[in-house]
């Protein structure tokens, strides 16, 4: 593939903190590589910024390999850029032609308050996973690895649900800002496992009240969560979350 | 969990639209079953006993407050999540997310909205007159089919009735496998069947009642 360079205008939002008003400002960044990375040009655009005496636009960032969640971005319209199954540090500036300008935008959710600029509050996750996350085990020495035998359909289902990062790019491309793709993954990995089983009811029944507690959307199944969700979550997981619901609350004792 | 917190919690609100919804599909089954009878080609004779049986008969009148008391909860809602769920973003974005969604999954809103207003017009034509007179509170039965012939010779209607026949149509597109994702089908051998059968489903019912007013205003049938 040809390497090229080029110059790019960036419409990005500028919030000072999650009391004030923000807005965007637009910032002309030249001779990038098309082999950056989406951050690193960001980080030219920063250099630049405190060399012109300015406050450099905070993201979060962690990782920068696509695995840890912490990068968010909504860029032109999508969730971590146009590119399929990719996060925004993955994101390379090759998926952008010479001229472009690009508008970067902040995760919009009631239940992600921006903290500056591009960064948001994404710990209402944490209190869903802390709401039922988890599963029970004995304390003393490590189970063997094989003393429980699972079905591989199942645990490459479940895998399949675990590889959820939690960067809410679910919540952030949702019309109704739900996190039902979040949850799902979560419940799902867990109930698909024997190990799931002793807080399977109560896990869906206190994960979906904590969600409800903050603010996020309730799901209308649009799929636009499915098809921006870096780690190709399917939405299968949130029927499975809903029959968990349904099941639970059905057979619940009071 | 008590019911009290099943049915205020956003699952259980989706719980609530899906019952309701798989409910009203099956009532339109009925409906547009009974309907295709006009294509009897029999001066409406075999309709207008299907009408007067829906009427008339005890069983189809008890199913009937089912069926308004599952509409107005579908309705009530169903407006009820839509608005709460636009609340949920007090800032929107500059470039909009729309590729990843199919445009009536995310109008159900006001798609229904239109549906409830082609309702009233729909149920003003034909349903408060009909019952009225089958009670004999205004006389004598009145002949539906005759009625239908009527109300289906102005244009305006014609269109009308088209256009909430398609508001309906893209409302199940989206509303039909909603619905049994939401009452938990996640099987891989299912999604595919209900991707299919709620598009085939959708065609055939739009197609169904729009033709039944195209029908009596370009005299297909006699």
């Amino acid at each position: 593939m040809e390497h090229y360079n080029m110059n790019l205008t960036v419409k990005v939002w500028r919030q000072k903190n999650s009391r004030e008003k923000g807005g965007f400002q637009s910032y002309p960044v030249k001779d990038i590589s098309s082999e950056m990375s989406f951050l690193e040009m960001i980080d030219v655009l920063n250099e630049q910024l405190i060399r012109d005496g300015e406050d450099p636009i905070a993201f979060d960032h962690d990782c920068r390999e696509g695995i840890c969640g912490m990068c968010s971005m909504y860029i032109n319209g999508k969730p971590h850029g146009a590119w399929k199954a990719n996060t925004t540090c993955q994101l390379h500036m090759r998926a952008f032609k010479d001229g472009e300008t690009i508008t970067v935008e902040p995760w919009r959710a009631g239940a992600f308050p921006v903290i500056k600029d591009l960064m948001v509050d994404r710990s209402a996750f944490d209190r869903i996973i802390q709401a039922g996350g988890y599963i029970s085990v004995n304390t003393g020495n490590a189970v063997d690895g094989n003393s429980l035998p699972i079905n591989k359909d199942k645990a490459d289902a479940s895998f399949a649900a675990a590889m959820c990062i939690g960067c809410g790019a679910c919540v952030a491309a949702c019309k109704n800002s739900s996190a039902m793709l979040f949850l799902s993954a979560k419940v799902s990995h867990l109930a698909l496992l024997p190990q799931g089983e002793p807080e399977r009811k109560s896990r869906v029944i206190n994960m979906v009240a904590q969600m409800d507690k903050e603010g996020f959307g309730a799901c209308t199944n649009t799929g636009a969560c499915e098809a921006t969700c870096p780690k190709e979550i399917s939405i299968s997981n949130i029927a499975r979350l809903n029959q968990e619901y349904l099941v639970a609350s059905l057979t619940s004792d009071k | 969990m008590t019911w009290k917190q099943v049915f205020t919690s956003s699952v259980g609100k989706k719980l609530v639209m899906a019952f309701t919804g798989i409910f009203l599909i099956l009532f339109l089954i009925v409906h547009a079953g009974l309907n295709a009878c006009i294509w009897a080609n029999d001066g409406g004779e075999m309709f207008n006993k299907g009408a007067h049986f829906m009427g008339a008969n005890v069983v189809p009148r008890i199913l009937e407050i089912g069926l308004f008391v599952g509409l107005i909860l579908h309705i009530v809602q169903g407006l009820m999540l839509e608005l709460d769920n636009r609340k949920k973003r007090s800032v929107g974005y500059a470039v909009a997310y729309s590729d990843g969604s199919k445009w009536y999954s995310r109008s159900m809103g006001i798609l229904g909205t239109l549906i409830l207003l082609f309702l009233v017009l729909h149920l003003s034509d034909f349903w408060f007159p009909n019952r009225a007179h089958q009670n004999f509170v205004l006389g004598e039965e009145i002949d539906l089919y005759a009625k239908m012939k009527e109300t289906f010779s102005v244009l305006w209607v014609v269109i009308v009735y088209v256009l909430g026949c398609l508001s309906l149509g893209y409302h199940l597109a989206h509303g039909f496998q909603s619905a049994f994702r939401t009452v938990g089908v996640h099987n891989r051998k299912y999604n595919l069947m209900l991707v299919s059968l709620g598009l085939g489903f959708s065609i055939v019912v739009t197609l169904a009642f729009a033709m039944m007013p195209l029908s009596f205003y370009f005299g297909w049938i006699n």
